[in-house]
């Protein structure tokens, strides 16, 4: 490595950061005004233009509070516990692609951190050390409502990330890669040519039962309702972080958010073609740089930055459909959980990889 | 007792009904009227009979009280103290009128009490202060709270 791919590699993980660490109080925003309004309820809308400055103005709040830990925590633990979740909810995302790529001088730039060659498997790796921390938690906290928490935690983590894992094997089947960069590119190809109408081979299309698997495992890998057993306010008060305040307690929330992003973003390049140009965005990709006389390097400019869009777009609609999906269902009681995850998902994510296999071995997809 | 009702495929599938349950909280986003009232600028409607900071009623600028005292003997959490005093013509009247709110209950007995439609409970309810205040004669005499 010399020094441009260092200044390249920096830039991108900084734009990455700094693009989701903008994502978190937009997304308590959104989750806030949008449970709002589907209870008939307004929700914030004083601080700011409709009330979008709020998320500030809370975490100001939860800058000024006193910082102080109950007398009955294992302290070193207690404290890094938050860090454990949060971290590697930053990282997840280094995996993910999210543009195509571009020559810049003769030098070609990726428009993903570390294109690694055990892509997908990097992602489920780190995205289950996040439990690691809420375990922790639980542990250190040493209060029973915590420990429970912590307890269903890692046991919903098992019976999921197993029925996920599998369920991804369809699509590395399908594009025979495991690198996230190759399946999002690969995922660009004509499935089907109906007169001029050429449907793009995104994931969804030849595994929709995989993408059903693997968007329920990730609501369960993510903690959110309606899988959202580890905090269930109603029966174990607020689970493995009951014990927390302050600015620690915003550090489970934001880990929670971020790993709603990545989720979003995975699901997004496996199975909508991540920075693959939404329908009729190349129409209007086409018309933009005429209409701007752009040539060579401003036109390559002009499509990253439309890949761009469209990743946003896609991973918008998903982080929205985990918030649409919060508010309209309700929690699983913890053995219909039990019994989802080892009774139905495993085994049809089973069923999945043998139709996969019968498929790509006589050649239809 | 518990009546299974039977379900089709589809609704055992619960994928649909998700979907449907989805479209409902949609539409609810979207559509449906919203209950909140927004305080300061907004406010609920209470009715005339509502019990909230008291007033003393008067006629042409004199206070309807004679200083009968049924309201300080009614009033259960002994809130209102009067001290009763004589007009030049004779007539008897409160020459000290405080409630103290702090112990008030807004029973309304004072009200229903008083012989001379005097004492009344306007539909004032933002009775917050900094201060622990016992409210006199003269300040009861501007509140109306549009009566």
């Amino acid at each position: 490595m010399d020094k441009f791919d260092w200044l390249a590699v920096g830039a991108k993980a900084g734009f990455i950061v700094l693009v989701l660490l903008q994502v978190v109080p937009i997304m308590v925003w959104v989750e806030r005004r949008g449970s709002a309004l589907m209870q008939n309820r307004l929700g914030p809308n004083r601080v700011g233009p409709l009330g979008l400055f709020q998320s500030l103005a809370d975490v100001l709040k939860f800058l000024w509070k006193e910082e102080g830990a109950p007398g009955h925590v294992e302290r070193f633990y207690y404290l890094l516990a938050p860090l454990v979740s949060l971290v590697p909810a930053f990282m997840t995302f280094a995996a993910v692609p999210f543009a195509s790529s571009i020559m810049i001088g003769d030098r070609l730039v990726q428009f993903q951190i570390a294109d690694l060659n055990v892509g997908i498997l990097y992602i489920f790796a780190i995205a289950s050390l996040g439990v690691y921390g809420i375990i922790m938690a639980g542990w250190a906290s040493n209060s029973k409502y915590t420990m429970l928490g912590s307890l269903r935690s890692s046991s919903q983590m098992i019976s999921y990330e197993l029925s996920m894992g599998l369920s991804v094997i369809g699509i590395i089947m399908t594009f025979s890669s495991v690198k996230l960069g190759d399946i999002a590119r690969l995922q660009g190809e004509t499935l089907l040519q109906l007169g001029s109408l050429s449907i793009p081979k995104w994931g969804i299309l030849i595994q929709p039962l995989g993408f059903l698997i693997f968007l329920v495992a990730a609501f369960a890998e993510t903690n959110r309702l309606p899988f959202d057993l580890p905090e269930g306010e109603s029966e174990i008060v607020a689970g493995y972080h009951l014990e927390y305040g302050g600015m620690k307690f915003a550090l489970f929330m934001m880990a929670e958010y971020l790993n709603m992003t990545t989720a979003s973003a995975v699901i997004s390049t496996l199975y909508f073609g991540g920075w693959q140009l939404l329908p009729g965005m190349t129409a209007l990709l086409s018309w933009a740089q005429e209409a701007l006389h752009l040539s060579g390097m401003g036109a390559e400019a002009l499509r990253v930055g439309f890949e761009m869009a469209s990743f946003g777009i896609k991973v918008g609609f998903f982080m929205w459909f985990f918030v649409w999906v919060r508010w309209t269902l309700p929690r699983f009681r913890y053995d219909q959980l039990m019994d989802l995850g080892w009774k139905v998902m495993l085994p049809l994510s089973l069923v999945n990889i043998f139709v996969t296999g019968l498929m790509v071995y006589y050649g239809w997809i | 007792m518990l009546v299974k009702k039977k379900k089709g495929v589809l609704q055992e599938l619960y994928l649909i009904e998700i979907i449907k349950g989805l479209f409902i909280t949609l539409k609810n986003l979207f559509f449906a009227k919203k209950v909140t009232i927004q305080y300061p600028e907004e406010r609920r409607n209470y009715s005339d009979r509502f019990r909230g900071m008291h007033y003393i009623k008067a006629t042409n600028g004199v206070e309807n009280c004679t200083a009968c005292m049924l309201c300080p003997t009614v009033c259960p959490a002994e809130c209102i103290h009067i001290e009763a005093g004589e007009r030049e013509d004779k007539e008897k009247y409160p020459v000290k009128f405080e409630i103290d709110l702090l112990r008030c209950c807004f029973c309304g007995m004072c009200e229903e009490a008083c012989p001379k439609d005097a004492i009344k409970l306007s539909n004032i309810y933002e009775m917050s202060t900094t201060h622990r205040e016992v409210y006199e004669k003269s300040f009861l005499l501007e509140q109306r709270g549009g009566k």
